[in-house]
Order: structure tokens, then C-alpha cells, then sequence
């Protein structure tokens, strides 16, 4: 059994320790956003974050993760009450396929959450591993900068754990 | 022009003895359609009468249905993440009266929708947005003319508000209760009742797409995301290349794995089914060892690709145009020489591409189930008709029995692993009868095993006299098929590997004007004299198949470099020589367009190292208009070419939607881009090399332009014009000729800016 802090929840699970967290998400918790899209830590559609740093949650083993929460794009918003960073993606339509995005905005949160209003560059090297192939990256860079205009993000703070 | 000798069709050859002729017919717009013709999209013409797509399906009840339960309206077309979804919700709503909220909108799904064939070639919004606005525009009548008669007035004195019928006195009338007793099932008329582009609230409207919310919040968005009760997961073992044969695998240890259900051994083909998706992914590595192969054949390189393609068995299409009128494709079972041109050549300019993937950031998946004798697979196939129709032929089973209903993948760009996915998840499930079955490819599967989009060659002469007028036009192509589509079960890679295979259908080019590797290959251009020789490549040493704008690319890039040159042969402006050529106000208007907004003068005063471009196209010659100015800058220290700003002018007759519109071209440049500047699969003897994005590399967010600026001309009224590949060819082209303006050479390979490139000697 694996205990996993999940988007302020614990869980229990049974589940092999080496598996990556992505198949733990996807098919044990049933959570949609982080997407498979390689595997192998090169494009960032798997994009989690683990204690607030942005992982590809593709390789990285469950067994890993120990006592550190998860995030992912579920615990920013939903469809009625969307994040600042869902938001602004739905406000500048910043979507083509759409496929790429649930990890653009976790890596973008973990960029906002901690550096206050980021130069342009520091947005383009931060959001650097992950790929794109609709294409979308002018209006993924115009949703970050609007948010970023706005001051940091608050963190998840302190997780609230309800077991 | 100079050719090789390409060998002859001899089967052709023999039917038809003697005549160098094949075919020759007149091919223009819409006179093309004949009924019970096939039309590019694999869907049979019934009525050539008819306005877009209501040539296939005519009776206006496919399309939309009205019963107790409210409006549904279908459409064939699926989204592949253009937002097309929304925009054809989009014209419906308006055509209907209705506000988008109170009807259902159904999408390609082979029980319920249309057959439009497939989702491809910018035909979305002209032939199935068409077809809706007239569809519903014919049904909005119809309920007006039962409602006039259900409550005793004239239909003129009726008003239509938000699915309601309002009479003069007050009384109302639901669309539902109007429709009572009125027959739906009748053909469509040829012309529709005029509609006010003025009162439109949804169409031209910038309307936010209805798909966004969820994927933005993790909601369940793509065939990835379903998860059916019982459902197990598959995961396929593919040869290291196409003409590998299984030599031995010893499944037993992998059976033994936990969770694994079965192992699928037929011929070639191998796959494990598992109870968990973890389980399956492991048990495919196991499997993979375990298998031995023998590859039979050995693969050209990057370096000898071009040469090959001139050597391969090749067909003849030749297009021509001659005083600027129709164009005429005629099939040649040998190559002769080109009409005697006027003079030595003005100019001789030509290019190579290497192939490239569509490269979805999500591999290919599919979900299937065999129930009760029926098989219903879920697919974020282009085009679920030609799919069931090759999955019916392979399975045996009736098409009755079998059902392909889309669901969204990642954006695809054209035909990429999507059906073969397909046929994997219908075959698995088929012989795990009672069972959902997820088949999920790997990143590596999807890179090697997708259909590439082809190498190509082109050699391009112009004739101009000495004032600079173009006289004559000769240009070649060499590549393989771009269009190979599900037309039989062959066309199935996992058809191919079973032990009893099924062999594909023969290849054939989509003919002009659409065009295949020839698309784009006749430019809009004025020029008395236009003939287009395109080697249509048969033995692919790679499957090649539909990717975005198809030989557009690079035909526009040979054409704008062409004209860039001659422009300065003769002294003249880029914009300026181009205008001169162009008789087409809308050509013009769009190229006027993007030269101001840039401020284009010819002769900016730039930084050391930046350089502008120029380019444009109509795709097709029948779609969306595009004009494109850049400016680049090339960095040789940091081994950089940046894009500082790009301003796009465009025509895409009505827009629909102006956001969708935008962020289609800005979507269309990025790419473009990134496969212009860094895109080329790596191959080698043992076939496709790259097969992960760090050997095959594309543009991250540092690369991607500083600014780009989308200029649209409305053109309310006018017929929807294809847009989401308008942008590919100029984007590239403007890219060479900018680099040309920077360095002074014109570069001739594709791609320019690999890290290796003689750009940053
Ligand atoms: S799926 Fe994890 S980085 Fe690509
Ligand atoms: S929007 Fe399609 S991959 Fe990014």
C-alpha cells in the first residue's frame, strides 16, 4: 500500500511502487489532466506538480513522491469556477487540440506561484520543456503574461489533508 | 528542363497503346462533380446540384432532426482541435434562429451523422459549414410555412426568436410543435432562402468554443480519457521496420507477467492485453525483448533520399495551363520533353525536403468493445465512414455490425497513427469478445510508424522577357503518395502484419486542382505558359501519407522563391513584382494588406543580422488567401533564427468565427516554423531513426516568434474558403527568403536551422 497526497486528498493505494505517478493518477485516481504524451521527460503533457516543483509525472515512481502533495490541473479550478491561470487560458481561447495544456498551465503555476512578475524570457525558458504541436505558444505565452501582470500566485499552502 | 528517365506504367501503357495521353479532362471548381462520383474526400457525389456537402448527403434530415425531445443537428465532420466543432454549431445556430445552448449538435459518429467522408483539406467549413447553412436555412423555412398555415397567418408576418415562432398577435409556436407533420425526409433544393448576413449573432462573432473549458480543468476531453467498466489495456509490439518478419518470440514468460490476459501473436503482429494500463506497458517492454526479427530490406538515407526518389518507380501527371485559363492534368506513361519554351531560362531555382512526422503530442489511441455481435470502436480518426468501411472489409464483418464513433485525440495535422490505432483496438477487441479494450501507442510507435509526410524534390524554371514579364513557367516534383487513406483494409498497417495480410489499395495522387505533391505547384500568377510535371513516386521506401497544405509546402516555397529572385534580377520589389503578376483582387488585396500593416518598403533599415520575407499563396487556388511578411533575425553565435514579427493578411471569404480564424493562422505560422527551421526525420538502413522528440526536435517556446499579427478581411456573404492550412506554405516561404535577404544565399534544403546547418558557419 502507497499513501499519495493528491490535490489535498490521501489516498491509499495498491498499486506497484516503480509505476509512474501518471498511471497512478490517470488510471487509479481518475484524474484527466496530466496527459501521456511521450514517456520519456521530453515534451511536459504529463506535467504535475510535487510539492510545488513541476515533475513529468511519466517517470517519476510513485514510491518517489512519499509525503509531498500532488497538484494537478484539477486542484487549480473547474469548468463554473476556473483558476486565475484556467482563466485567462479560456479568456485568450489559448487552446488548439488542447492535449499540450493541462501540463502548460501546472508548469506555468509553478513559475507563478514563486517568482512575482517573471520577464518574458523567464517565461519562455520556464515553459521551454514543454512541447506544443498545435502551435499555440503565442497565446500560451499571452494567457502566462496576463496572470503574471497581476503579482505571485499564492501557493497551495499549508495542504489541507482529508483522508 | 532536364528529366530523368522515369519508367513506365506498363499495365496502363499496354490499354492504351501508343497514346502518351492517359486522360485529359478540364478541371475547374465545381464542374468536377459528377453524381455518383467519389469526391477527394472518399464520399459518393448524389446530387451535383447541391451546395457543399448536401452533394453526399442530400436529404435534410441527415442532417437535422426535430422531434419531442428538440432540435438535433448532425454534421460528419469532427473536431481535430481547429474548433471547427464551434463553428459549425456556429452557423447552425444562426441559420436555425437558435441560440447555441438549446440544440444538440452531433459529430461524426457512423450511427448518427452524415457520411462527409473525411475531416481534411481545409473542406470543413466550405463544404460542411456549407452545407448546414443551407440545410438549416431550408428547414428554418419550412417550419415558418407550417407554422403560416398550423396558426392562419402569412409566413411573412412570422418572427423566429430563440427557437420560437412569434405571431403578429402573440401566439407561439415551439420549433417542435411547428414541426409536427412536416416531413424532414425530403432532398434538399438547390438554392435556399436568403439569409441577412446582419442578423447574424453568431456567425463573424468571436463565440469562445465550447470545448475549451474542459480541457482547460482536466475534464474528459479525448478518447485517452475514457475509462469503460471491464475496459482492459492493450499495448501493440511493431517490427523495427516495415519489412521486418517475426522470427521467433517466446511468449510464455510474458504471459506469465501479472495482470497480463493475453498475448496476440498472428504473423507479424504482437500484443499483450493486461488488466492495468502499468501492467500492459511493462509487458510490452518484456514482449519486445523477447521477439526476434529479420528485417528484409534496407532504407535510403537522409543524404540519398532525393537521388532515390528519382530513381523509384514513378507515374507522370502533367498540369498545365495555357493563356491563363483552365488548368488540365493528363497522366503521362512516359516522360516527354516540355513544349519548346521561349528562351534559355530566366531562372532556374529548385528545393529538397526531408520527411517529417505530424507528431501529435498524443500517440495514437483508440477504444473498442465486441458485444452481442456488434463492434463499436471509439477513434479520433479524420474520418469514421472510410475507416468502418476498411474495418468492415478486414474483420469481415457487415458495416451494419460495426460502428466508428469520434472522439478528440491530440491535434493531428492529417493522417497520422489514428486509424491504424483503430484497427488494432477493433482487433483486439474482436477476439476479446464481451471486453472494452484501450490501445494506447508509445511515443516511439507513433514516431516510426505514423504515416510521414513525404520527402520531396522540386526543379523550377521560369521564363521572363526583358522587362521582366513572366512568360513561361516549367516546374517538377518528385515525391511520393500524400494521400494514403483508408480506401481498403491494406491501407491498415495492422492489416499488413497479420499471417494471412491484406495488400494495400494501388496509390493515387488527389487530382488538380486540389492537387497532391502537386498542390499549389500552379501559381496564381499571370503567366501565359504554365506546365507542372509531378513524379508521383509508387514504391514508397516510407509509408507517406496526407500531412497539412500536403506538397503545398514546399510548391509555395519554390514559387515564392522564384518570384523573389526574379524580382531582383529585374530590379524590382518583391511586392511590387508579385502585384504586377496578379490579376485576382482578392490576391491583391490580401498582399496590399500585409505590405502595409508590416510596413513594407523594399528597403527597411534593419539590425546587423535581421532580414524580412515575403510570401504568399491561395491554398489550392481555390481556398483561403494568405499573404505573410516576416522579419528574421539569425543569430550565428547562439546557432538562432528567430521569427521578430510576422503580420498575416487573410481572406477566408465569411468568417465564421475571427478568433478561431486567428488562432488557426497564428497556430499555422508557429508550425510552419518549426517544420521550415527544424523538422526532418532521421532515417537510415534499418529505416525511420528518430523516435523521440530529441532526435527529432521542434520548436520549444524560446524559438517561437517574438510577435505575430493576424490581418482578416471579412467577406460577408461570401462563400466559407478552407483556412487551417493556408498559412504553411507563405510562413516557409517568407522564412527562405528572408534568410536569403540576410545572408545573401538562397538556402535549398529543408530544414534551415538544424544545429548543424551551414546557415551558422
Ligand atoms: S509524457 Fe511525460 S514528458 Fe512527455
Ligand atoms: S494545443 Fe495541441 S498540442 Fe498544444
Amino acid at each position: 500500500m502507497i499513501e499519495l497526497h493528491v490535490n489535498g486528498e490521501a489516498h491509499r493505494l495498491d498499486v506497484a511502487p516503480e509505476t509512474p505517478l501518471l498511471y497512478v493518477l490517470r488510471d487509479d485516481l481518475k484524474l484527466n489532466g496530466a496527459k501521456f504524451g511521450c514517456g520519456m521527460g521530453q515534451c511536459g503533457a504529463c506535467t504535475v506538480l510535487v510539492d510545488g516543483r513541476p515533475v513529468f509525472s511519466c517517470l517519476f515512481p510513485v514510491s518517489s513522491v512519499g509525503a509531498r502533495p500532488v497538484r494537478t490541473v484539477e486542484s487549480l479550478g473547474t469548468v463554473e469556477r476556473p483558476g486565475p491561470l484556467q482563466k485567462a487560458f479560456i479568456d485568450h481561447q489559448a487552446v488548439q487540440c488542447g492535449y499540450c495544456i493541462a501540463g502548460m498551465i501546472m508548469r506555468a503555476q509553478a513559475l507563478l506561484e514563486t517568482v512575482a512578475h517573471p520577464s518574458e524570457q523567464q517565461i519562455r525558458e520556464h515553459m521551454s520543456p514543454n512541447l506544443c504541436r498545435c502551435g499555440t505558444h503565442m497565446r500560451i505565452l499571452a494567457a502566462i503574461r496576463e496572470v503574471a501582470a497581476q503579482g505571485r500566485l499564492p501557493g497551495a499552502g499549508p495542504q489541507k489533508v482529508s483522508a | 528542363m532536364k528529366r530523368s528517365d522515369a519508367p513506365i506504367d506498363q499495365g496502363r501503357r499496354a490499354f492504351l497503346a501508343g497514346s502518351g495521353l492517359m486522360v485529359s479532362f478540364a478541371l475547374l471548381g465545381s464542374w468536377r462533380a459528377f453524381a455518383g462520383q467519389e469526391n477527394t474526400l472518399g464520399a459518393t457525389i448524389l446530387a451535383p446540384d447541391l451546395p457543399g456537402d448536401l452533394k453526399i448527403e442530400p436529404v435534410l434530415d441527415a442532417w437535422i432532426k426535430i422531434d419531442a425531445r428538440g432540435v438535433t443537428v448532425c454534421s460528419g465532420k469532427v473536431e481535430l482541435g481547429t474548433g471547427v466543432r464551434t463553428a459549425l454549431w456556429q452557423v447552425a445556430a444562426d441559420q436555425l434562429a437558435m441560440p447555441l445552448e438549446r440544440f444538440t449538435f452531433v459529430t461524426a459518429d457512423t450511427a448518427l451523422t452524415p457520411d462527409e467522408g473525411y475531416t481534411a483539406g481545409s473542406h470543413t467549413m466550405a463544404d460542411g459549414g456549407t452545407a448546414i447553412y443551407h440545410a438549416a436555412a431550408q428547414v428554418r423555412q419550412m417550419l415558418l410555412d407550417a407554422a403560416a398555415a398550423k396558426l392562419g397567418v402569412p409566413a411573412r408576418e412570422l418572427a423566429l426568436h430563440d427557437g420560437v415562432i412569434v405571431a403578429a398577435d402573440g401566439r407561439q409556436l415551439t420549433y417542435e410543435q411547428a414541426a409536427e407533420g412536416v416531413d424532414l425526409h425530403q432532398r434538399a433544393k438547390p438554392v435556399s432562402p436568403d439569409s441577412d448576413p446582419s442578423t447574424f449573432r453568431y456567425i463573424g462573432h468571436a463565440i469562445p468554443r465550447v470545448d475549451i473549458p474542459a480541457k482547460v480543468t482536466g475534464g474528459a476531453a479525448y478518447v485517452q480519457d475514457m475509462r469503460l467498466e471491464g475496459m482492459l489495456h492493450a499495448r501493440v509490439v511493431r517490427p523495427p521496420d516495415a519489412s521486418a518478419q517475426l522470427e521467433s518470440v517466446d511468449t510464455r514468460a510474458v504471459e506469465a507477467m501479472p495482470g497480463v490476459v493475453k498475448v496476440v501473436r498472428d504473423g507479424n503482429y504482437l500484443a499483450v492485453l493486461a488488466e492495468r494500463e502499468w501492467q500492459a506497458v511493462q509487458a510490452m517492454r518484456a514482449l519486445r525483448e523477447a521477439a526476434r526479427w529479420r528485417s528484409t530490406r534496407r532504407y535510403p538515407g537522409n543524404d540519398t533520399i532525393h537521388a532515390a526518389l528519382k530513381a523509384l518507380p514513378q507515374r507522370i501527371y502533367v498540369t498545365t495551363r495555357e493563356g491563363n485559363g483552365p488548368v488540365r492534368q493528363s497522366q503521362h506513361a512516359a516522360p516527354d520533353a516540355a513544349p519548346a519554351a521561349p528562351s534559355p531560362a530566366t531562372l532556374s531555382v529548385g528545393f529538397g525536403k526531408q520527411y517529417v512526422i505530424h507528431g501529435s503530442i498524443g500517440p495514437s489511441c483508440a477504444v473498442a468493445v465486441y458485444r452481442d455481435g456488434m463492434l463499436t470502436v471509439w477513434t479520433h480518426t479524420q474520418g469514421v465512414f472510410p475507416l468502418r468501411a476498411g474495418l468492415a472489409e478486414w474483420l469481415g464483418l457487415p458495416k451494419d455490425k460495426l460502428r466508428c464513433i469520434h472522439v478528440e485525440g491530440a491535434g493531428c495535422y492529417g493522417h497520422n497513427g489514428a486509424d491504424d490505432a483503430a484497427a488494432d483496438a477493433a482487433l483486439l477487441a474482436f477476439r476479446t469478445p464481451g471486453r472494452p479494450v484501450r490501445v494506447q501507442w508509445m511515443r516511439d510507435q507513433e514516431a516510426a510508424w505514423e504515416p510521414l509526410g513525404p520527402a520531396m524534390l522540386t526543379e523550377l524554371e521560369a521564363f521572363a522577357d526583358e522587362a521582366g514579364q513572366l512568360q513561361a513557367w516549367r516546374h517538377a516534383l518528385w515525391s511520393t503518395p500524400h494521400n494514403e487513406r483508408i480506401v481498403n483494409a491494406g491501407r491498415l498497417i495492422p492489416a499488413r502484419l497479420l499471417a494471412r495480410p491484406v495488400a494495400s489499395a494501388p496509390s493515387a495522387p488527389i487530382p488538380q486542382p486540389e492537387g497532391d505533391a502537386d498542390r499549389n505547384a500552379v501559381p496564381l500568377y499571370r503567366i501565359p505558359s504554365v506546365r507542372v510535371d509531378m513524379h508521383f513516386v509508387t514504391e514508397m521506401p516510407f509509408r507517406t501519407s496526407a500531412m497539412r497544405s500536403l506538397g503545398g509546402h514546399i510548391n509555395v516555397v519554390t514559387i515564392e522563391s522564384a518570384m523573389d529572385e526574379l524580382a531582383e534580377r529585374f530590379g524590382q520589389d518583391p511586392v511590387a513584382y508579385r502585384l504586377r503578376h496578379l490579376d485576382d483582387a482578392r490576391a491583391r488585396e490580401v498582399i496590399q494588406r500585409a505590405a502595409d500593416r508590416f510596413g513594407w518598403n523594399g528597403g527597411q533599415a534593419l539590425p546587423d543580422g535581421h532580414g524580412v520575407g515575403f510570401a504568399f499563396s491561395q491554398y489550392k487556388n481555390l481556398m483561403g488567401y494568405c499573404a505573410i511578411a516576416l522579419e528574421v533575425k539569425l543569430d550565428k553565435q547562439a546557432r538562432s533564427v528567430q521569427i521578430v514579427r510576422a503580420v498575416a493578411a487573410v481572406d477566408c471569404g465569411q468568417i465564421v468565427n475571427p478568433d478561431g480564424l486567428r488562432n488557426q493562422i497564428e497556430g499555422g505560422i508557429v508550425q510552419s516554423s518549426s517544420w521550415t527551421l527544424y523538422e526532418q526525420v532521421l532515417i537510415g538502413e534499418g529505416g525511420v531513426r528518430s523516435v523521440d522528440w530529441s532526435s527529432y526536435p521542434i520548436l520549444r517556446f524560446p524559438q517561437a516568434p517574438v510577435a505575430i499579427d493576424v490581418q482578416m478581411i471579412d467577406r460577408p456573404g461570401h462563400a466559407f474558403l478552407g483556412a487551417a492550412e493556408i498559412a504553411q506554405g507563405p510562413t516557409a516561404a517568407a522564412l527562405v527568403n528572408a534568410i536569403k535577404r540576410i545572408t545573401g544565399h538562397r538556402p535549398l534544403h529543408l530544414p534551415l536551422a538544424r544545429q548543424d546547418s551551414p546557415l551558422f558557419a
